[in-house]
């Protein structure tokens, strides 16, 4: 395959392609289209006995491995600083990103991700402190964490925050071990965990993660969950309800409160998935929904960057039952300042707590990100990023609704959930609306989840994008949607995109025959192709 | 706000076309009473940039930041320079700002990196493959775990003393909710320990680290037999993975399992996070992999491209049935760790380890000479372990008032082990130099000498 390139001279012409014969006309000698560049592996760059960095000799070296041999041999390429910074370089320029492009993926908030934050997380005293130094050496970083727990409270209306998990599905983790390990020392062995059939799939495999049974519950017409089937699977044995509000569906549940009230009248408790908090931040408190845990994604909400799958950060809210079982460690103040607990029962704190969930403290890098965003934005800002977050998604139900189909009615929360009815009668599937939007410069949105609707696509605009910007997407997705009924359209649509560095890729070869690393011998198999 | 485009004539039109006169008719599913009217109590407004940055220096100014002074801190994070290029290179917004690469059309340059990414970690440990990453060592190092009763069908890990006990204590804690046990082992400080013997029908998995803790580091092909032979797998764990520059793969002592903290290439100590776990394994174990894989195939065309592949054993798909609950990885501190190590290369990653070693038998020569300090190691990489005639904890933070920060104490990691009270993790890199050794030496002995 690498011996293929987009160079389409000595193929042969497709049967009648008129396309193929402009297609040569517009070939070049290398294969590459001016910024559309091939770029291939570092290991067939390489170039032994080069080196990208300038390290001292370290001299003759007796080594003292306890007998061990000194190991010879790894296998990787050797390449000079230029070729690196130009390899990646490229690679960038076949990724799209919010900087790039508007990107409403529905359920990931893909905001702006201000350059403050950057390089506020590179300050010295944050991003060169060992997380091992003595507490009087890194105050400020620990006072930094408590300033930003603080916010947390405040936003949420909860007592308590545990702030080490390391991403929104580490904190879900998070707060069910604190709600099993609550049932526990009340001496209580719970089975099953309720989970809405629109959850996200990692509220399931939490769940299953723990040992608890999983009992789907259904929805109702208008997209909510379905109060009474709840109260119906409701018993002794649940140890809790795990419901996402904002919904997936990018509704509010309008019934938490009977929820919550429900759920504690059995004994159990409610974890909130915080995944959508990015509508509500400064309008609602989830405090005040009779939630139990609630894990905030630092990395949707509060702006610290994706980074194309992380790291991320998903601090818990706990309400008082829940806070004495919080995870290690955590930071508590005394006479000399303020230190971490670090050990079940360590200076008299944490006797309850369920123990640790990561090395070392949390993602303190993802910290300062959030922490300059909440500064930057102030309480005020983030009251109106919401407001406009909400704005957004309602302005582009309402002006697709009739184009494309809408399965309940309005108003939405942040997000604008669509199916696929509108498509009904063409060959055209949600894929391909998707697919064909890259080739006019959006990313997609969430498609085929939440499950609970056909062919979802599931808009998240954020409050980053312009009026310009949503005006140009509406109207893109609306001459999608007739293109789709035409036969010729649907030709077209089922083969986009066409612009971008691959096609369409085929995903079940990739998965039939991994292969999942570069081997030199695939490389010479390769080449005698 | 800076960060918001919408002018209020924006706002009122969009309401407009809507079709509702005000915001909060958008809200009008928050059930009364919940939504709020005006702002929220106790938090500041909004501030200019100067003004942030401003607050965020002060904060970052009453931190001590390791490479001010002389620093010898390990014990799972290690500082090691990082080439600028590669912090720029991660800043790209095309890779800063993009999401997980589900759309593969659009994300070739995150898909091949991370193709890239785990092609060099499986070198590196010697195994057949790597995933796209985990969240972390400790974290990596439990999912290792539940793989191994996964492959094995049995609930039984021996967890050595030679395992950073944050590896431990997030493991035990995976372990105890899904009712399996961690038999686990004193802490080892001498390198004591053979686990050989506590290996039977019963055990999922052995788990070990090499480098130790204490810095030990050992050939583990008997143990891997001993543990093939009884049906169980060997985990082997990795905390400094610059190590693997010099010693011999875990991949060729018969390792089933490598987990790895990869912080030490690519990424700054950021006081613990983000990191970057690594995770490998034979091929033969794949399907029971937990997180994130990229794997290579063609586009419409016949190209080569990348795609996130297998992913019927991820949440997303498998829901309840998942391998893990886990839903990222860390993309970006990995794509760091491929862009140093491409840097590196062979011929600057063996040389780097073998600066570090140099470095680290410079360091144990100098304060083995001082009176009433022993080396506990025989063998070891750039870390090691020493016998003080005294609390070690104390004279760290008497060192550390004089602006050495010394090592770890063996106490800050174990409660309630006055055995190990007297001993002190100290590490070096290529950071520290001849003077930093000669600073650390002399007050050392000064202090002991009090």
């Amino acid at each position: 395959m690498t011996k293929q390139t987009m160079n389409r001279q000595g193929r042969p012409s497709q049967a009648g392609g008129t396309g193929a014969e402009a297609a040569d006309t517009m070939a070049t000698h290398t294969g590459d289209r001016a910024l559309m560049v091939e770029e291939k592996l570092i290991f067939e760059i390489g170039n032994p006995g080069s080196c990208g960095v300038d390290l001292p000799d370290p001299g003759d070296l007796t080594p003292r491995l306890g007998g061990l041999a000194p190991r010879e041999g790894i296998g990787l390429p050797d390449l000079a600083e230029p070729t690196v910074v130009r390899h990646y370089t490229r690679l960038s320029q076949k990724n799209m990103g919010i900087d790039t492009t508007m990107y409403p993926l529905g359920s990931c908030t893909m905001k702006h991700n201000p350059r403050l934050n950057e390089k506020m997380a590179r300050l010295p005293g944050f991003a060169d402190i060992h997380p091992l130094q003595p507490a009087s050496t890194v105050q400020g970083a620990l006072a930094l964490i408590e300033e930003l727990a603080d916010w947390l409270r405040t936003l949420t209306g909860m007592p308590a925050v545990a702030m080490s998990p390391g991403a929104g599905a580490h904190g879900e983790l998070c707060g069910m071990m604190a709600i099993r390990a609550a049932l526990e020392a009340r001496g209580e062995r719970r089975t099953r965990v309720l989970v809405p059939e629109s959850a996200h799939g990692t509220n399931p495999a939490t769940a299953a993660a723990l040992g608890y049974s999983v009992d789907a519950i259904p929805g109702t017409a208008d997209g909510r969950m379905d109060l009474e089937a709840f109260k119906e699977k409701l018993g002794p044995d649940v140890a809790a309800i795990m419901l996402t509000n904002p919904n997936t569906c990018g509704l509010f549940e309008r019934d938490v409160k009977a929820v919550a009230d429900a759920i504690h009248d059995v004994g159990g408790y409610f974890y909130c998935d915080g995944a959508n908090f990015n509508a509500i931040v400064g309008k609602v408190r989830p405090g005040d929904l009779g939630i139990d845990a609630m894990h905030i994604n630092l990395h949707k909400t509060f702006s610290t960057p994706h980074g194309g799958g992380g790291p991320g950060s998903g601090p818990v809210v706990l309400s008082e039952a829940l806070a004495p079982f919080a995870p290690l460690p955590f930071i508590v103040s005394d006479d000399d300042g303020l230190k971490l607990i670090e050990h079940v029962g360590q200076d008299g704190h944490g006797a309850e707590s369920f123990g640790r969930m990561k090395g070392f403290h949390g993602q303190m890098g993802m910290f300062v990100r959030a922490l300059t965003y909440m500064l930057s934005h102030g309480v005020d800002g983030m009251r109106q990023a919401s407001e406009d977050a909400v704005l957004n998604a309602n302005y582009i139900l309402a002006r697709l609704d009739g184009t494309l189909s809408v399965p309940y009615p309005g108003p939405c929360m942040h997000e604008a959930l669509f199916d696929d009815g509108f498509l009904k009668g063409t060959e055209v599937g949600t894929l391909d609306i998707a697919k064909a939007l890259i080739d006019e410069g959006f990313h997609p949105m969430t498609m085929y989840f939440p499950l609970v609707v056909h062919g979802a696509l599931l808009v998240e605009p954020t409050e980053s994008e312009t009026k310009r910007t949503l005006d140009r997407f509406i109207e893109t997705l609306a001459a999608l949607a007739a293109e789709a009924g035409t036969e010729a359209g649907a030709r077209r649509l089922a083969g986009a995109p066409y612009f971008t560095p691959r096609r369409r890729l085929d995903e079940t070869r990739a998965a039939r025959n991994p292969v999942l690393r570069w081997t030199p011998e695939a490389d010479l198999a390769e080449a005698a192709e | 706000m800076r960060y918001l485009p919408h002018t209020d004539a924006d706002r009122q039109a969009m309401l407009q076309a809507i079709g509702v006169g005000a915001i909060d008719d958008l809200f009008r599913d928050v059930p009364e009473g919940l939504l709020l009217k005006g702002p929220i109590d106790g938090l500041p407004n909004h501030q200019p940039e100067m003004d942030v940055e401003r607050h965020l220096g002060r904060l970052a100014s009453r931190n001590l930041p390791a490479g001010a002074v002389p620093s010898f801190l390990g014990a799972g994070a290690y500082r090691h320079h990082v080439p600028a290029s590669v912090d720029h290179l991660i800043q790209r917004g095309e890779f800063l700002t993009a999401y997980t690469p589900y759309q593969p059309e659009v994300s070739q340059g995150t898909l091949q990196a991370l193709f890239e990414f785990q092609s060099q970690v499986a070198l590196i440990t010697g195994m057949d493959v790597a995933n796209a990453s985990m969240y972390d060592g400790a974290t990596s190092c439990a999912e290792a775990v539940m793989m191994a009763f996964r492959v094995t069908r049995r609930h039984k890990a021996v967890f050595s003393g030679g395992v950073h006990p944050h590896y431990r204590d997030v493991t035990r804690n995976l372990v105890h909710f899904t009712g399996g046990t961690l038999e686990e082992h004193d802490p080892d400080p001498r390198g004591a320990e053979d686990l050989t013997g506590s290996i039977d029908g019963e055990t999922a998995c052995v788990v070990v680290q090499n480098p130790t803790l204490f810095g030990h580091v050992a050939d583990l092909s008997a143990l891997a037999e001993a543990a093939h032979q009884a049906g169980a797998l060997l985990i082997v764990v990795v905390t400094e993975v610059v190590s693997l520059g010099l010693l011999p793969s875990p991949g060729s002592m018969g390792a089933d399992i490598v987990v790895a903290e990869g912080q030490s290439i690519g990424n700054p100590l950021t006081f613990g996070g983000p990191y970057v776990g690594l995770f490998a394994t034979r091929q033969k174990f794949v399907r029971q992999m937990p997180g994130r894989l990229c794997g290579q195939t063609v586009d419409a065309d016949g190209q080569r491209g990348f795609v996130l592949t297998l992913s019927t054993r991820e949440q997303h798909i498998r829901r309840e049935k998942a391998t893990s609950n886990i839903c990222t990885n860390s993309g970006l501190c990995a794509l760091a760790f491929t862009i140093h190590m491409a840097l590196l290369g062979e011929t600057g990653f063996t040389r780097l380890a073998r600066l570090n070693h140099a470095r680290a038998t410079a360091l144990a020569d100098r304060l083995g000479e001082i009176d009433g300090v022993r080396l506990l190691n025989e063998g070891y990489f750039n870390e090691f372990t020493l016998e003080l005639p005294g609390n070690a904890a104390a004279i760290v933070e008497r060192l550390a008032g004089r602006g050495i920060l010394a090592g770890v104490p063996a106490s800050r990691l174990y409660r309630d082990r006055p055995v190990l009270d007297d001993l002190l993790l100290v590490a070096a890199t290529e950071t520290n130099s001849q003077d930093d050794i000669d600073a650390f030496a002399a007050a050392l002995a000064e202090e002991i000498a009090r």
